[in-house]
């Protein structure tokens, strides 16, 4: 039972197109999973299709518009196939095995100390995605926000000041919010994790530092 | 087949003419084609995108285009595109509109909202916007279970939606517009939108179980 779900806001810029891609992915993942935000969405595309069949004075196409269109749908009869999804996979839905190229199992993880790993994910340079992989009972110290930061549980589950985040469970968390993640015992925690902050810790940054990093 | 279409669509062509008179923006709405229309039905663009859908069905397109067209060709300039480049992209969105009418759901939209749906994703491309991942697909398709009475009570809820919408304070109204043009960053849009969306998003809910409940039996049952 989803508990914690996407915004209103955050609807509203998704079904407008206006997201960074690395939030547009954690939008697509949670209502892949989740019916409830899925409506959701169909209800903020109503408030575009509303926008566009009344708030906007149509403009006239050109007067062969209608024959050019006749003439592109010939050319191109067969719509092209989708690309077809990774197979199915219990941790993550479609959107992300089209970034992973797979299933967990195609997941590229690094190491970033004290156990936990990570595997950013290629999305625009205006926020950044990341698979986390916390061992269950792990803390994640030290872990206040610049900009905004979504994260989306896949598996496991982890506690903090605010409440408890499962599968399907989106944290919606800004600089406001100084907390300390802490990984469930019993299983191992994976969540997807977007920002707008610029990245924090990069490979090279020395081990000392790593147990402070901020997601 | 297509030869068919294309001639059925140059035949249309005078009612075409009168509208396209001046491309100083000036609205079209007395079309010939238009005058025909029962605007009293609510369910008629989306019958005309199945129809599209189920018979290839050019006089249902014609009619699509001459409402959609010139309504996505203004979107696309309150998007920013310059008018020549929205001509060209509101003639992709409407033969996207063709290829893609199969997959259109008037369970869980109107044909409005579903063209602009694919307006949007154009504008992306178009702009060269940041991708936009979209949610798997439920392992349905439109026409399993699609119900008359589902179709039509969503069409009145997004009415009445519009309706809202145009009731709205003009500040309030004008930052969602302003939203669904792109131009706002998920950081200016309102915490609170002042629309009633409970009602359709209620409906879309319930239409989802009623398919999850039903796909759940059609596996038990094979």
């Amino acid at each position: 039972m989803i508990r914690h779900h996407l915004s209103d806001k955050l609807l509203m810029a998704y079904a407008a197109g206006t997201l960074p891609e690395a939030f547009s992915l954690v939008v697509a993942t949670h209502i892949s999973i989740c019916d409830e935000c899925r409506a959701r969405l169909a209800a903020f595309d109503s408030v575009g299709g509303a926008v566009l069949d009344q708030r906007v004075a149509p403009v006239a196409m050109s007067s062969d518009a209608l024959s050019l269109t006749m003439a592109k749908i010939k050319s191109r009869a067969e719509p092209s196939p989708a690309t077809p999804l990774p197979a199915r996979d219990s941790v993550l839905p479609g959107p992300l095995r089209n970034y992973v190229g797979g299933g967990l199992d195609a997941v590229r993880w690094r190491s970033i100390g004290g156990g936990v790993r990570q595997a950013i994910l290629p999305t625009s340079r205006n926020a950044s995605a990341r698979l986390l992989y916390i061992p269950a009972g792990t803390a994640v110290p030290d872990h206040g926000h610049r900009g905004l930061e979504l994260t989306l549980v896949l598996q496991g589950a982890f506690v903090d000041e605010t409440d408890r985040f499962a599968r399907g469970d989106i944290e919606i968390a800004d600089e406001a919010l100084e907390h300390t993640p802490i990984a469930e015992a019993g299983m191992d925690c994976i969540c997807l994790a977007a920002t707008d902050a610029p990245l924090r810790f990069r490979a090279l940054l020395p081990r000392l530092v790593q147990p402070f990093f901020r997601i | 087949m297509f030869d068919q279409i294309c001639d059925d669509a140059t035949t249309r062509q005078p009612g075409h003419a009168a509208v396209s008179v001046g491309a100083d923006g000036r609205a079209m709405g007395r079309t010939a084609g238009q005058a025909r229309l029962d605007k009293s039905d609510k369910t008629l663009w989306a019958e005309l995108v199945t129809r599209v859908a189920r018979a290839q069905d050019a006089q249902a397109f014609t009619m699509l285009f001459e409402h959609f067209a010139p309504r996505v060709k203004a979107f696309l300039m309150k998007s920013g595109a310059d008018p020549t480049t929205a001509e060209e992209c509101a003639q992709d969105v409407m033969a996207t509109v063709w290829h893609k009418a199969a997959q259109f759901d008037p369970a869980r939209a109107s044909a409005a909202t579903w063209i602009f749906t694919i307006a949007r994703n154009r504008r992306i491309d178009m702009l060269r916007r940041d991708r936009r991942p979209e949610p798997e697909d439920l392992p349905w398709g439109p026409d399993s279970e699609t119900d008359q009475f589902d179709a039509l009570a969503l069409q009145q809820d997004t009415e009445k939606l519009a309706q809202a919408l145009n009731a709205l304070p003009e500040k309030q109204r004008k930052m969602i517009e302003s939203a669904y043009f792109g131009d706002l960053t998920h950081n200016e849009i309102a915490d609170e939108t002042g629309l009633p969306l409970g009602t359709i998003k209620s409906r879309i809910r319930l239409a989802l179980e009623r398919l999850r409940h039903s796909m759940t039996e059609q596996k038990e049952t094979t």
